[in-house]
């Protein structure tokens, strides 16, 4: 429980500067410490159980069956990292609380400040890699939010965006590793995966998982050529680049190497990947930062080239590289931060970060001068400061490295060549700031003095960056040889620090210093050379890339999306094209054992005309009103098909539904030009014919490989239970309303959502006025013809006994409910064409929404009514009663759901109907119609 | 026989109907109606969810007729699960049309309500035909509803969205056709063992026939080929009607999964097996458009489209590996994915509300109101989206991971997912910085900042976030599902076995 406190203290204190962000800095700074302190002692209270070689477990459940526990570990490793971020995070605060000072947005730097302090605490404790990796992905994310701070300014975005990109697209690789190494180990628990290193060594996927973890760890800590996103991140404010890129996220990485050192460390590759790629990023950064004339660019470089040096201890693998490392990170954190310290100062003092505008500030601020002479010197090696011994520990490791050939003596060389540039940029920070001249044209001038009550937070570093220089033995002892031995499992002894003074590493020192000194006196014509270079910015660079990338996505994606409705259904056919050759490939048997039948003149004739009208459809398809009849004539050989092949419900639908088409399809014509323009060319024109013609000609195979199979289906169960379960001898209508009841239940709630929907669609559609129509013989001049009205008249009485009659007749011979609703319809469709819409509306008793609602309402009820007996939904019922006069009658539930689909039948029809014949009559009836 | 099986059809067919015919009532009734009706579907959701817990089927026969004549309603962990999915989300999206978005067309309500039966008959259904009814049910109610509001974008839109769809229906109906000549019966589970015992030289006719299905599904889920009309039908709708239609997709992979697991899944080398090989490659072909597609476009909404589509062809891949821990992690991706599309439908909407110019595209600079508190809501949503922890995002990712990684295709999906996953992160990047953080702070107009609109935003992130924190006993739940449906043996057998037993009494 101390362990998860240790996380949630910074967790759960970030709330408290969040809630009280109006309050003035210097209370904020409070309420922000007190979290960060507590956990801080926590630590320290902790180090008596750590220093005796404990590791303090503790685990709390997440998701088990992914392996993904919340287990924390604290060892001497753990402890040094997370007693480094929450000290320095501590001082970060109290030096926040002045660099802040006047200013609103402290609450939320304190807040995003103590949300990271967590999320890095985590990343240390973590047992679980898993946790690791979602406290991993945390500080990429709170650190996009922390760099992104000054979001007016287009830097920062850019900044925020770019390191986010890299460091969390690390994050994947780092996940796709772990889940590997999960997955070779049987478990995510580090000391199951620590004491597996034999079997993860000699796994064939060991290459992959060290790269892809590898990845993870060079892209968070900067590792060349993933650096590129740390100078950017410096438009974060000063105290966050103090704290996350510098002293803590960054090393990150670092930490992750140094924690799977027992798995994935002692081989060839591990030596290759992690040690070349510490030594170019050394080189690189430390060469770099001489040349950055920004106080916090130079800073940025140097740590890149710091986190190479520590890389390339780490690869090293030896035990002692690996001390040398974890004490050189201590060194680095304790000397970077105070010299950030100081950068944000001077920049908030003068104006300006620019070191070619700020020189020979020591008049103006020598205290400042006096605690950055402690950290500079330190990052330049000189005795007596840690830097130096850190140095000389890489010197003498370098000297060890006996394997491979290559390395015994480029390393060494390499090494002092990068401490020959430390040199030059430490004494460059140093002087160029303090020294060097007057002045130049500084923003604020003079500078503004800084309060001796600021310095303290560097006065505490730089102290303590002596203190480890001057007592070695006892930092050494306690922070770095706990953890060494806790990384690599093997107790460590204790470091020689005499031997720095043997004579090899000490004129490998002596060469650095004086080649850093004449590096940095013949700075001004190596300055003029570089200016000369074309300037190259790397977020430029990331930001033209992704443009590219977007570019080349607008382009392909948004190229084959381009709102073509041909080509996206020449897709689609297409599709079932090629599957049905896939399918049907090298398949013979189409015609099953069943006889052909002989073939009559009256079938063969009507199957040609229908063949011809429907090639007439697509041929006259320019010419609208000729390709409407084609297509009626068409709708009406199908119907004669139907009939001719005994189908007579099937006929009666077809002709009513016939009927309706053509007339809404009219009516839809009138808004249209008579011809449709031709607008594709041959070359689509002939595609398409291609794929219509092949689809069409796949489907006549289809149908005559299926008709010509024998048949065995559940129809016979129909046949005989149609009268005895269903009560009608009509099977067709038993089937509609009692055996698949539930289907036209959903068939007819279709057809009224479609008429609810024209109505919606057309209730505030306002077409274009309409062309007046010509005056020529195409148009007839009277609009209602009165012979039509009075017929239409008449038959309307006639035409509503008729559907009665189908309707009442349908459950036993061919009728029923939508038959009958579609004649009334039609006959209804007839008083509107006749009488003009606002004459028939104004006679119409009923709307027809709610008709609608009222038909799928009789049909739910009816099958609702078996619950009551106990039935399930739509269990029909039907008895026999005598009427007099009539006789024997049949009463069966079956002819109360059919007479809800009667009625949605006729109001939906009429609903669609009325609106678009609404649409044409400039006079309308009001706005709404049905 | 437990009439509640059929409710989640008949309560939203009856709040649409009864709304229809008191077509005049108060909007605040309507709304009453439709919000009570949403509520109880999600109560009968969490019983589902419960009810098929046990592992048994629970089965309806409609009009008291045995299978496999009459038809069949089936709850089974798979339906219980697309069930409560479905409602909840409704849920949220009727709360949200209530703040306005159902006064600017008519008939939202009702509308609304033949969505829901379309889509919840879909998934209870235990008969081929009656599938093709459900799918025209929810596809003319889509249509209706992305219609809402009008415009020229919604009307070609939608233009296209109906008749690519009803293409589709036209080839449903070949396929039923083929299968109903070829096997006699259209009940799922006698369609299995028809299929699986149909002779050799019928086997070509099938497979065309799954594969013609496999096209019709293809249309609704959105895969590469066939999902064209999905980017400008989801970023014309209205937004709580987009956020609906996040389910939308979902019930085309349904469909895929009922109908190839268990329809053409049948015995030693089922005709799925030639569907799968389709729908492996289709699948990363659609993932990678996906990913790309969410780079480039120049609208949230769009983005969101986009995004919609990488969900499909991770959860596709998925369930094309045809394994009951991938399996499992895609249907634990489908909640996730779900959840979060939905969202950013609605985010896009409330920015779009707050902004000054340009509503939710990029290209424009505009100032925007309420930075603060929108700014939050979209970290938090994107931060789950892309993938990233602690969020169900991460959980979905990480057990797709670990599922595909033992299969033989597991490592291309790896690299797929991996690279869509920073593809969306960059996309969500650029989009979140150059709203919240570019634009001038201060605006010309004041625009209120309706606190119930943000609020549902927020309870539906927080459901992200509780899918992660209660991952466990959701995943233990996904992953009996996938073990029921990987036996279709057992659905079949339910069924089957003995069907006059699902009968109540004699006939009446």
């Amino acid at each position: 429980m101390q362990l998860a406190l240790l996380i949630l203290m910074p967790l759960l204190g970030a709330l408290l500067p969040a809630v009280r962000r109006h309050d003035p800095v210097v209370r904020l700074a409070v309420l922000a410490a007190l979290p960060a302190l507590a956990s801080l002692m926590l630590l320290l209270s902790l180090l008596p159980q750590v220093l005796a070689g404990e590791t303090l477990l503790w685990t709390r459940e997440w998701v088990p069956t992914l392996g993904l526990s919340v287990s924390l570990r604290l060892d001497g490793l753990a402890w040094l990292f997370a007693t480094l971020i929450t000290g320095i995070g501590c001082l970060i605060i109290l030096y926040a609380r002045f660099y802040f000072a006047g200013k609103s947005t402290a609450g939320r730097f304190y807040t995003l400040i103590l949300l990271f302090m967590a999320a890095m605490l985590g990343i240390v404790l973590s047992e679980n890699l898993l946790v690791m990796l979602v406290f991993w992905e945390l500080t990429s994310l709170v650190s996009f939010l922390l760099i992104g701070f000054s979001w007016d300014k287009r830097g920062a975005r850019r900044g925020a965006r770019m390191s986010l990109v890299i460091t969390a697209g690390g994050g994947l690789a780092l996940l796709a590793g772990i889940v590997l190494l999960g997955q070779v180990v049987g478990s995510y628990q580090l000391t199951d995966v620590l004491a597996a290193g034999d079997e993860i060594r000699a796994h064939a996927q060991y290459p992959l998982i060290l790269s892809l973890i590898l990845l993870g760890a060079f892209t968070k800590s900067a590792q060349f050529p993933f650096h590129l996103w740390l100078p950017h991140a410096m438009a974060a404010p000063t105290p966050v680049s103090a704290y996350l890129h510098s002293a803590t996220m960054v090393k990150a990485g670092l930490f992750l190497m140094a924690r799977l050192h027992p798995a994935l460390a002692d081989t060839e590759l591990w030596f290759t990947l992690v040690t070349i790629t510490g030594m170019l990023t050394l080189m690189v950064g430390a060469f770099v930062a001489m040349f950055m004339h920004d106080i916090k660019g130079l800073l940025a470089y140097s740590t890149v080239s710091h986190l190479g040096l520590i890389t390339l201890l780490l690869g090293l693998g030896t035990p002692m590289a690996l001390a040398a490392a974890l004490f050189h990170l201590v060194c680095h954190a304790l000397f970077k931060a105070p010299l950030f310290m100081m950068a944000g100062y001077v920049d908030q003092a003068t104006g300006s970060r620019d070191m070619q505008q700020i020189n020979g500030l020591w008049r103006y601020m020598p205290a400042l001068m006096v605690l950055t002479a402690i950290p500079a010197a330190a990052m330049a090696g000189l005795p007596l400061m840690s830097g130096y011994l850190s140095k000389k520990m890489l010197f003498v490791e370098s000297l060890q490295v006996s394997s491979p050939d290559w390395a015994t003596l480029v390393i060494p060389v390499w090494v002092t060549l990068a401490g020959l540039f430390s040199v030059a940029y430490s004494i460059r920070i140093f002087h160029n700031v303090f020294f060097n001249g007057k002045p130049v044209e500084l923003p604020i001038y003079p500078p503004k003095k800084i309060s001796n009550s600021a310095l303290s937070p560097l006065f505490l570093l730089a102290a303590a960056t002596l203190a480890v220089g001057l007592a070695p033995q006892l930092a050494y002892q306690w922070l770095v040889q706990p953890a060494v031995s806790a990384a690599n499992g093997l107790p460590l002894p204790p470091y020689d620090f005499s031997q720095l003074g043997a004579r090899l590493p000490l004129l490998m020192g002596i060469v650095a210093l004086i080649g850093g000194l004449l590096f940095y006196m013949a700075r001004n014509p190596l300055f003029a050379i570089h200016a000369r270079l074309p300037e190259v910015d790397a977020k430029e660079i990331f930001e033209w890339l992704m443009q590219r990338c977007i570019r080349f996505s607008q382009h392909q994606v948004y190229g084959l999306e381009n709102g073509s409705l041909q080509r996206y259904l020449a897709l689609l056919l297409g599709t079932a094209v090629v599957m049905g050759f896939w399918a049907t490939e090298g398949f013979r048997d189409w015609q099953g054992s069943i006889a052909l039948q002989p073939l009559d003149a009256m079938t063969l004739l009507g199957g040609l005309i229908l063949c011809g009208a429907a090639f007439g459809v697509a041929i006259f398809h320019h010419q609208r009103l000729p390709a409407l009849l084609l297509l009626g004539v068409t709708g009406l050989f199908v119907t004669l098909t139907f009939a001719r092949f005994s189908a007579p419900d099937l006929a009666l639908t077809q002709l009513s539904v016939e009927v309706m088409a053509v007339v809404i399809m009219m009516l839809a014509l009138s808004f249209l030009p008579q011809q449709s323009p031709s607008e594709s060319r041959w070359p689509r024109v002939s595609r398409d014919l291609i794929i219509a013609g092949v689809a069409g000609l796949g489907v006549a195979l289809f149908a005559f490989a299926i008709l010509t199979r024998p048949m065995e289906s559940i129809s016979s169960f129909f046949l005989a239970n149609s009268v005895s379960g269903g009560g009608g001898t009509n099977v067709v209508n038993v089937i509609l309303v009692d055996f698949r009841g539930f289907d036209t239940l959903g068939e007819i709630t279709v057809l009224g959502i479609a008429a609810v929907a024209v109505f919606a669609f057309t209730r505030d559609l306002h077409l274009k006025e309409r062309a007046v129509p010509i005056a020529d013989e195409n148009w007839v001049a009277e609009p209602h013809p009165i012979i039509l009205s009075m017929v239409a008249r008449l038959v309307l009485p006639i035409a509503f006994l008729v559907s009665a009659y189908i309707f009442l007749r349908g459950h036993n011979l061919p009728g029923g409910g939508f038959i009958a609703g579609l004649v009334t319809a039609v006959a209804l469709t007839l008083q509107y064409m006749a009488g003009g819409l606002a004459w028939a509306q104004s006679r119409m008793v009923m709307q027809f929404r709610p008709l609608i609602g009222a038909g799928l309402l009789v049909a739910l009820f009816t099958g609702l009514a078996s619950w009551v007996f106990g039935y399930p939904f739509l269990t029909s019922a039907f008895g026999y009663v005598h009427w007099p006069l009539i006789g024997k009658f049949e009463l069966a539930s079956a002819l109360v759901f059919d007479l809800g689909v009667y009625l949605t039948v006729v109001g939906a029809t009429l609903l669609i109907l009325a609106n678009l014949g609404k649409l044409m009559t400039v006079a309308g009836p009001g706005k709404e119609i049905g | 026989m437990n009439h509640l099986v059929a409710l989640p059809i008949l309560i939203p067919l009856l709040a649409g109907a009864g709304l229809l015919l008191g077509y005049r009532l108060p909007l605040r009734l309507q709304r009453g109606l439709g919000i009570l009706s949403c509520t109880l579907l999600t109560l009968l959701g969490l019983w589902a969810v419960q009810q098929a817990g046990s592992g048994d089927y629970t089965l309806y026969a409609l009009g008291n007729w045995a299978p496999p004549f009459g038809i069949l309603l089936v709850l089974d962990r798979l339906s219980a699960v697309m069930l409560l999915l479905t409602a909840s989300l409704s849920l949220f999206c009727i709360l949200y049309a209530c703040r306005g978005t159902d006064r600017e067309g008519s008939h939202f309500h009702p509308l609304f309500q033949f969505q829901l039966m379309g889509i919840n008959g879909a998934f209870l259904t235990g008969d081929m035909f009656n599938l093709f009814v459900f799918f025209e049910v929810l596809l003319i109610a889509s249509y209706a509803l992305l219609l809402h509001g009008g415009g020229r974008a919604r009307s070609r839109a939608g233009l296209h969205y109906v008749i690519i769809n009803l293409v589709g229906s036209a080839l449903f109906l070949l396929a039923l056709g083929t299968l109903y000549g070829l096997t006699g019966t259209l009940n799922m589970a006698d369609l299995a063992g028809a299929i699986s015992a149909a002779p050799d030289t019928d086997k070509p006719l099938l497979v065309t026939a799954a594969l013609l299905l496999l096209v019709v599904f293809g249309i609704k889920a959105a895969i590469l080929p066939l999902l064209f009309w999905l980017p400008r039908a989801y970023s014309a709708a209205s937004a709580p009607v987009a956020a609906l239609f996040a389910i939308m997709t979902k019930v085309g992979i349904y469909a895929i999964i009922r109908i190839f697991m268990l329809v053409f899944g049948l015995g030693e080398a089922p005709i799925a097996d030639a569907v799968w090989l389709w729908v492996w490659p289709m699948a990363l072909a659609t993932l990678a458009l996906g990913g790309i597609g969410t780079l480039g476009a120049a609208s949230l909404r769009t983005m969101t489209a986009y995004l919609v589509v990488v969900s499909v062809g991770i959860l596709l891949a998925t369930v094309a590996l045809h394994d009951q821990a991938s399996l499992a992690a895609g249907l634990f991706y489908l909640l996730h994915s779900t959840c979060l599309t939905a969202v950013f439908f609605l985010l896009a909407d409330l920015v779009g509300r707050q902004r000054d110019r340009g509503y939710d595209r990029f290209s424009v600079i505009s100032a925007l109101n309420h930075r603060w508190l929108l700014g939050s809501l979209f970290f938090l949503a994107a931060v789950s989206m892309a993938g990233l922890p602690p969020f169900s995002g991460f959980i979905s990712k990480l057990w797709i991971l670990q599922a595909s990684l033992p299969l033989t295709n597991g490592l291309l999906l790896w690299a797929l997912v991996l690279g869509t996953g920073l593809l969306v992160l960059i996309a969500l990047s650029r989009c979140g910085s150059g709203w919240f953080w570019r634009p001038p702070a201060s605006t010309t107009t004041q625009r209120p900042l309706d606190p119930v609109r943000v609020g549902i935003v927020t309870a539906m992130i927080a459901v992200s976030i509780a899918l992660a924190l209660y991952a466990e006993p959701v995943m233990v739940y996904l992953d009996l599902t996938a073990q029921q449906i990987l036996s279709p043996e057992q659905y079949i057998h339910a069924v089957l076995a003995n069907p006059d037993a699902l009968l109540a009494g004699g006939a009446p």
